[in-house]
């Protein structure tokens, strides 16, 4: 790909720099220069008046590979204490869509050391095929076992999708994977989508800090592999299904590792748990005081939902670091979502935007939580909240 | 030995704003800084050449303006600093970026005595991408290997032992040997703010070395455009939902509104 400026019909007006989130372009002497940051991505394209600037798409000149021989969609998991990480399940929802789309396969793998029990109740989210590695040292996790059985099955097999969450464990093995197979690889991925004509998969995830979308593609090479961030897709409903199951066992052994877990250390684990709760209840700067904050866990209370924050509430102290939903806290995806005081940064939309319902209660008409709420209370939460929880308590007692 | 750490200029994206009439990106006057993970790499690094005999050498990718994180970086006490940058190095994906990164490490390494003993540290994650990629992709272009998230460190003889962060329940302390790759997080350190005379050393004493396409000779299929097999198909603005419905009225009827409402919906 190139990109180019037509020097005659640039006016220098750069609204190319300011619709540029790469620095790609910069003004000098009153035209338009593409620096080394340009991403190709075509957002200067749309926005100038002039039509002076050009992308020409070139033949790619990197390495080819034949993409048609590469079929099926995979989900690979991980675990802790024998227990498979719920964003796995989540995947399988998703990869299931995918390979409807696509006509293919969906494959779920596991690296494990002691599944065999637990293999029939995950058939029950809907793989078509369960590939169980198993080896006594797969208990933990390791970065260069992951790797290496990994890399050998996705060879042999060539799966064109391969879905990983984007967990700390994802993100260790999943870059290197895709460096050994030279495989493109997006990051904490919030949608895909699947482009019919080409079989592309359309990758869309946050970048500069949540304030902006990007949609990457993977047109040359194959495998397509993404990280997905946890608590965006839904598990699918349990069904029955006629799942083939392979067991492979591999042996792998002590000296075989570069790396040497000394010790796992089982912090006491948070009752907190924003990702599976139902019912959210939040609030923000305009709760005003700790004090006052009694009165947004005592509508969660009655609601029987957890307690979340924005960012800003930690920061003061209001509430624990555990309950932060946002960019830099946790993503949620609850039925219900109310939002008492929260302005609606954009940082925060991104953590609970998914949430099926949200309500909205804000001084502020011009806030942007209202942009992405259902229902939308313009007033002081300080007077509302105490008359809805009340309401509640009447609902719940009728009940 | 050698401690590479690599570096990155971003821009401060918590100033990058959207203007809500507009819908479009306010990105004036917003400056570049460097990724604030990667100031973490290099207190470990400076930290660990206080105990120890090394060079700590500053790697970074990016146009020419981004020699100013590297003069940062020398100013907080790195000894070399060196900027890849090149008109082909343009339009890197992870996987282009951690391959030229690798060329100039193997560069450097070739020229040192001890070519086995060195480590390599970056941020956990640059705040532009958020990726968190480059360090794993760039640990197997090594072929050496690799600690993620790393919290704690400690160096003894012939290895390191770290702490790795899986999740809020779950912390690995870890034994590796050397060469080794770590990616760290910012609970690992404060980082030191560059002195007067680390400044003033950084402008007169030492210098950012430039490498270019010539000096690293790539296989040019691996950089750029080519070597990324990713592709950026758009950037966009998160969109905004229209059908709303705000609930107006005096206190008891917002509840009770609200209240009808949310049952309707099957949710109360």
């Amino acid at each position: 790909m190139s990109i180019f400026i037509d020097d005659e019909l640039c006016t220098g007006c750069g609204n190319c720099v300011e619709n540029c989130v790469f620095s790609g372009v910069e003004i000098i002497d009153d035209k338009a220069i593409i620096t080394e940051n340009c991403a190709f991505c075509g957002a200067c394209l749309d926005v100038c008046p002039v039509n002076a600037i050009l992308i020409e798409s070139e033949e790619f000149k990197g390495d080819k590979i034949d993409l048609s021989q590469y079929r099926g969609v995979w989900v690979i998991a991980e675990h802790y204490q024998n227990i498979i990480h719920p964003v796995a399940f989540q995947l399988l929802g998703k990869g299931a869509e995918l390979a409807k789309e696509l006509e293919v396969n969906l494959t779920f793998v596991i690296l494990g050391a002691d599944f065999d029990d637990q293999l029939d109740k995950i058939s029950l989210y809907g793989p078509d095929q369960i590939i169980y590695i198993k080896s006594p040292i797969l208990k933990h996790y390791y970065s260069d076992l992951y790797v290496e059985a990994l890399t050998d099955l996705i060879n042999e097999n060539k799966p064109e999708i391969i879905l990983i969450g984007a967990t700390p464990t994802g993100r260790d093995f999943a870059p290197r994977i895709a460096k050994r197979l030279n495989a493109g690889l997006t990051a904490d991925c919030t949608g895909l989508e699947i482009d019919q004509n080409t079989r592309n998969l359309l990758q869309t995830r946050p970048t500069f800090g949540g304030t902006l979308m990007a949609t990457i593609l993977t047109p040359n090479s194959r495998p397509q592999m993404a990280t997905v961030r946890p608590g965006i897709f839904q598990s699918p409903e349990k069904m029955k299904k006629n799942t083939e199951i392979k067991k492979i066992e591999y042996n792998f052994k002590e000296k075989d590792l570069v790396s040497k877990i000394v010790k796992v250390i089982d912090r006491e684990k948070s009752t907190i748990n924003l990702e599976e709760a139902e019912i959210i209840v939040a609030g923000g700067r305009g709760v005003g005081s700790k004090e006052n904050f009694k009165m947004i866990e005592e509508l969660a209370e009655v609601l029987g939902a957890e307690l979340g924050g924005s960012r800003v509430t930690v920061e003061l102290n209001w509430l624990d670091q555990d309950r932060q939903i946002g960019q830099t806290g946790k993503t949620v995806s609850p039925k219900l979502y109310i939002a008492c005081g929260i302005s609606g940064a954009i940082q925060h939309l991104v953590g609970m935007q998914n949430s099926e319902i949200i309500v909205a209660i804000n001084k502020d008409r011009k806030a942007p939580i209202f942009k992405v709420a259902h229902y939308g209370i313009i007033g002081d939460l300080h007077e509302i909240v105490p008359v809805l929880i009340e309401e509640i308590k009447k609902i719940k007692n009728e009940e | 030995m050698k401690i590479f750490v690599c570096v990155k200029q971003v821009p401060a994206v918590a100033e990058v704003r959207i203007d809500p009439k507009t819908n479009t990106l306010v990105r004036e006057g917003i400056p570049s800084i460097m990724n604030p993970y990667d100031k973490n790499a290099i207190e470990l690094a400076l930290t660990i050449k206080e105990e120890r005999e090394a060079e700590v050498i500053a790697i970074s990718m990016g146009p020419p303006q981004a020699s100013e994180v590297l003069r940062e970086a020398l100013a907080m006490g790195v000894d070399k600093a060196f900027l890849l940058t090149d008109k082909a190095f343009a339009g890197a994906d992870t996987l282009a970026t951690s391959y030229t990164l690798s060329l100039a490490i193997k560069n450097i390494l070739k020229e040192s005595r001890d070519k086995k003993e060195y480590l390599v540290i970056l941020g956990a994650q640059a705040i532009d991408g958020d990726t968190g990629q480059v360090g794993p992709e760039l640990a197997e272009e090594l072929k050496i290997p690799q600690i993620t998230y790393v919290q704690k460190f400690e160096l003894k003889q012939e290895k390191i032992v770290v702490e790795r962060v899986f999740r809020k329940e779950e912390v690995v302390i870890i034994e590796a040997k050397l060469p080794a790759l770590l990616s760290v997080l910012k609970e690992i350190n404060n980082p030191r703010h560059p002195t007067l005379s680390g400044i003033v050393d950084a402008y007169s004493k030492k210098d950012v070395v430039i490498l270019s396409a010539n000096e690293l000779k790539p296989n040019k299929r691996k950089i750029g455009l080519n070597g990324s097999m990713t592709e950026v198909w758009k950037i966009f603005i998160p969109e905004r939902k229209e059908d709303q419905i705000i609930i107006k009225g005096t206190n008891e009827e917002i509840a009770q509104e609200l209240c009808r409402n949310l049952r309707n919906d099957k949710i109360l």
